[in-house]
């Protein structure tokens, strides 16, 4: 297959004859809109955040930053949905973790199965980081994150978000993203909200492959 | 030729649908309004417009130096990278890989570039199936239809059409009602399954990024992240120009595509991998990225309608569009309908082809000024008009454009003079008499006047041009004298 | 100010009564108006066309008879065609390859305007005395908002109108279907497009519909008067130039 190689980048090279040989393909850019909240005060930024995700319908409960505090959360987001089983990553601070539930852990080393995934129903994780302005969290395969199949096949996902995470803007969010993209394999993933569809009428129809119930404990 | 015979006849059966024409009016105009809230949150928006458009163009010319960069990291991360000159070299690839793979049936992430290339036709001639997970799209493969819209493909079709389209064709389905939440529900039960167990993906790209080898795909329901993660597979078919040099684009294009595109902040699930994951393991053990030709580098070759690759698919231009609204995406005989689909079909296919596209537009500039990568669409439509006409030149005149070709030319040449072009407005006046009553032209004529009585009046010529008036007054300065200049 | 009106083969052929109300409005502000008897069509529907090639010499054509050094302005009851000469000829000389109609284009550009635009924001003008007793609304036409960007500039012309009903139009910056040939080659969708231009207009209980381009009222004015609505399209000229 190398000649259709050879042969497209000809292709594009014959186009673009109208380019100045010496132009240089990446210019420096240094690209910043405005201030978008850059100086904005942790607590605005909460706030922001969490009336974001509540449009996306997800559910924000705030606590301290106390561990008991996020656990009575967690436990409280169970008892909503009626979990009995939660999988969580292998790694999540066990400090999260509410009594009288049973734990399915995923290891790297003993990942597992997409059948158990899919019927345990519901999982519970951190994050790599969240956005205020978008009411976004960014997962990045870190400290307490676990894999991507593990947030993906459960009806309901509680998320523990920590104050100090939240960054104004996309682009705050996205210079981290980088970093990660830039020395490591590890995939990352944005979810803004739990899934939806408008594919019917344009109506917004929440919950049809991922996460059906996002459950954000906003601790700090 | 110039001729408009294939849209326009397609629009003549489109215009009357009345479902679709309603179903297309709710949809446009409760999407308009999303878009318009979204967009106007943002006080930057222009600029960051024009950055968007900056990044495009930049990226195009150097595309070559960014494709190689991708290629170069994302086989450091694992991947394959494949090379495709057009489409049927990508299906080949694909369907290669898939048997390499052991199976006979792929899970696919809607992507318009599979469609453009009639994949799932190929890979069913391969016998391998094809299974589209999103929603739309499923509805569009069941019913046996085309995708009329580029996000939403069956944008057509309204919640009772696809009920009854359920009914007949997924299981445990007599009991279903038609609200959206319960058709989404028995998508999500249908599609389950084929998630756990089919161990191919397929996928398209919204972005990739050279400078890390990441890809990056957008999407709302979480089929795309089921497909990218769950198999053991991963096929991911992209357009050459869908490369972005760096991390700090990708920024600008995720700020403004899910305002332009759904109406929203952000898109539920936006996923970015770098090769294959394995530290510690993440997703699909192989994965390969085809990278298509297809008729972009021809695109690229032409320095006007070269910023048709700039567009990310958001589909504000359609939703914005009144001729869409109308016609729907079918007359466009394209998977890229509306404005984009005007001005990207013809180049990518070849101007020979879709000849009609060009002139598909009324040029209100609507599209170019949502156009989140400001693509100046009117212009390029223009441009790929002239395009049209240059090569019918060529071909020598053949056809119906012949007679369009002559009224242009005699009134070029009308207009390069002035005592033939008072001529001709003398004897407009009078041949109009024949014709006229109550000094409106009598509707009943043919040719390309009686294209326009078929619905509109058309005045007499004044009794008295303004010239005439003008040199009636008695103070009236002309500058040039009355003389037969020019 | 010596203006030199550049009428638009339409208006010159079948809407006189704009190019006189134009010139009216000019006189009553104190300019003079010329009228260079040389000028035919601008060339817009040869470029929009895909007869670019053949639009050339008329952007030249255009250029020489306007390019009079005496005019301080050009002025034209029409943004369309107005749009033609600031977006287009720019790119008919780079297609013809004529640096020097280029640089006469960039030259004359500056000084040809839409009417409502050079009375609001060029004159700074906008009440101009006229006296309209009639309910009218404003349908903003695609190339004056969207390639001159006239912005409020009609409106605030006609808001200091004495005795005038205005009123919105619903979906006002809907095209209305118009798009030269393209009210030919896509007719069916062409009228579509006007059917819901005309129940808008039909909507507000207007008299008048007013524009700045007699091409679009020529649309909306033959499906009005199609339908035997009771329903005027007249230019914004003619309304600032009444009653006075
Ligand atoms: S052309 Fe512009 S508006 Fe249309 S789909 Fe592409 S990016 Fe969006």
């Amino acid at each position: 297959m190398s000649g259709a190689r050879e042969v497209v980048l000809a292709r594009i090279r014959a186009a673009l004859c109208d380019v100045p040989a010496d132009e240089q393909a990446a210019p420096p850019t240094a690209f910043v809109l405005g201030d978008d909240g850059l100086e904005e005060p942790a607590f605005v930024l909460r706030s922001r955040f969490a009336a974001r995700v509540e449009d996306y319908g997800a559910r924000v409960t705030r606590v301290s930053v106390a561990p008991a505090a996020i656990r009575a959360a967690v436990a409280q987001a169970c008892v909503r949905h009626g979990i009995r089983r939660l999988a969580v990553p292998g790694d999540v601070p066990v400090e999260w973790l509410p009594p009288g539930i049973e734990l399915l852990a995923d290891e790297p080393g003993a990942p597992l199965s997409r059948a158990t995934l899919d019927e345990t129903g519901a999982v519970l994780t951190g994050c790599a980081g969240a956005i205020a302005q978008t009411g976004t969290i960014v997962l990045d395969g870190g400290p307490g994150q676990g894999r991507r199949a593990l947030t993906l096949l459960a009806d309901v996902h509680v998320c523990v978000v920590l104050v100090e995470q939240i960054v104004g803007d996309v682009s705050e969010a996205l210079a981290a993203v980088g970093a990660v993209l830039g020395q490591t394999r590890r995939p990352v993933t944005l979810v803004s909200g739990p899934s939806a569809t408008s594919d019917i009428e344009l109506e917004r129809v929440e919950g049809v492959h991922g996460p059906r119930r996002m459950e954000i404990v906003l601790a700090g | 030729m110039s001729g408009t015979s294939s849209f326009s006849e397609a629009a003549h059966v489109a215009l009357s649908n009345s479902q679709q024409r309603r179903n297309l009016r709710q949809a446009t105009t409760s999407i308009r309004a999303k878009r318009d809230a979204a967009v106007g949150e943002v006080d930057q928006w222009e600029a960051l417009r024009e950055e968007g458009r900056r990044i495009k163009d930049r990226t195009m010319r150097h595309l070559d130096v960014h494709l190689e960069r991708l290629e170069e990291r994302v086989t450091a991360a694992g991947g394959h990278v494949h090379w495709a000159r057009d489409g049927d070299e990508a299906n080949a690839i694909v369907t290669r890989l898939v048997r390499d793979a052991g199976s006979d049936e792929v899970i696919k992430v809607k992507s318009m570039t599979t469609a453009e290339i009639g994949l799932n036709e190929a890979l069913a001639r391969a016998g391998i199936v094809a299974h589209e997970t999103d929603l739309a799209e499923l509805v569009i493969q069941l019913a046996d239809d085309r995708p009329s819209h580029i996000l939403v493909p069956a944008i057509h079709r309204n919640r009772a059409e696809i009920r009854t389209l359920f009914r007949r064709h997924l299981a445990d389905t007599e009991e279903l009602t038609d609200d959206p939440a319960a058709l989404a529900e028995a998508a999500r039960r249908h599609l389950r399954r084929l998630f756990l167990s089919v161990d191919v993906g397929v996928s398209g790209a919204n972005f990739a990024i050279a400078q890390t080898g990441t890809i990056c795909v957008v999407e709302s329901e979480g089929n795309g992240r089921m497909c990218t993660t769950l198999p053991q597979t991963l096929i991911t078919v992209m357009g050459i120009e869908k490369v972005l040099p760096t991390v700090a684009d990708l920024d600008v294009m995720l700020r403004l595509l899910p305002r332009s595109s759904t109406g929203e902040r952000m898109n539920p699930y936006t996923s970015l991998w770098t090769g294959v994951a394995d530290d510690p393991p993440d997703g699909p053990r192989a994965f390969h990225l085809v990278l298509l030709d297809g008729g972009r580098t021809e695109t690229l070759a032409d320095e006007i309608g070269r910023q048709a690759l700039h567009c990310i698919r958001c589909s504000a231009c359609l939703n914005i569009c009144p001729v869409y609204e109308r016609t729907g995406g079918h007359a466009y005989g394209s998977p890229y309908p509306g404005p984009i689909g005007a001005i990207l079909a013809p180049q990518l296919a070849g101007l020979r082809d879709h000849t009609s596209l060009p002139w598909a537009s009324s040029l209100c500039g609507a599209c170019y000024e949502v156009c989140p990568v400001k693509i100046d669409i009117p212009q390029v439509l223009v441009h790929l008009r002239g395009r049209v006409v240059r090569q019918a030149k060529q071909d020598g005149w053949r056809g119906r454009v012949a007679g369009e070709r002559l009224a242009m030319e005699t009134m070029a040449r009308v207009f390069a003079s002035r005592r033939r072009y008072e001529a001709a407005q003398r004897t407009a006046r009078v041949t109009a008499r024949a014709v006229t009553r109550d000094g409106l032209v009598r509707p009943q004529l043919p040719g390309p006047l009686g294209a326009w009585l078929s619905s509109r009046d058309l005045p007499a010529p004044a009794a008295q041009s303004f010239r005439e008036w003008w040199r009636a007054q008695p103070d009236q300065s002309d500058p040039d004298g009355h003389g037969g200049a020019a | 100010m010596r203006i030199a009106l550049f009428i638009t083969c339409l208006s010159d052929t079948l809407f006189p009564d704009t190019g006189r109300a134009t010139v009216d409005v000019l006189r009553r502000l104190g300019h003079e108006v010329v009228f260079p008897e040389a000028q035919t069509c601008c060339g817009q529907m040869h470029a929009n066309s895909g007869y670019q090639v053949e639009a050339v010499p008329l952007a030249r054509r255009f250029v020489r008879i306007f390019g009079d050094p005496s005019f301080d302005a050009i002025v034209t009851p029409s943004g369309s065609c107005a749009a033609m000469v600031h977006e287009q000829y720019p790119r008919l000389a780079a297609l013809g390859d004529d640096a020097r109609l280029a640089d006469a284009i960039a030259e004359l550009a500056p000084r040809v305007f839409e009417l409502s635009q050079f009375l609001v924001d060029r004159l700074g003008v906008e009440d101009v005395g006229a006296v309209f007793p009639h309910r009218v609304t404003y349908h903003p036409t695609c190339h004056s908002l969207r390639l001159l960007k006239v912005a409020d500039a009609p409106l605030r012309l006609l808001r200091a109108v004495r005795d005038i009903d205005l009123v919105e139009l619903p979906a006002a910056t809907t095209c209305c279907g118009f798009g030269g040939t393209f009210a030919i080659k896509n007719a069916e969708t062409s009228t579509a497009m006007l059917t819901d231009k005309v129940s808008a207009v039909l909507h507000t209980g207007a008299e008048v519909c007013t524009g700045l381009d007699n091409s679009c009222l020529l649309h909306i004015g033959g499906g009005l008067s199609r339908q035997r609505s009771g329903v005027r399209a007249v230019h914004l000229a003619e309304i600032l130039a009444s009653g006075a």
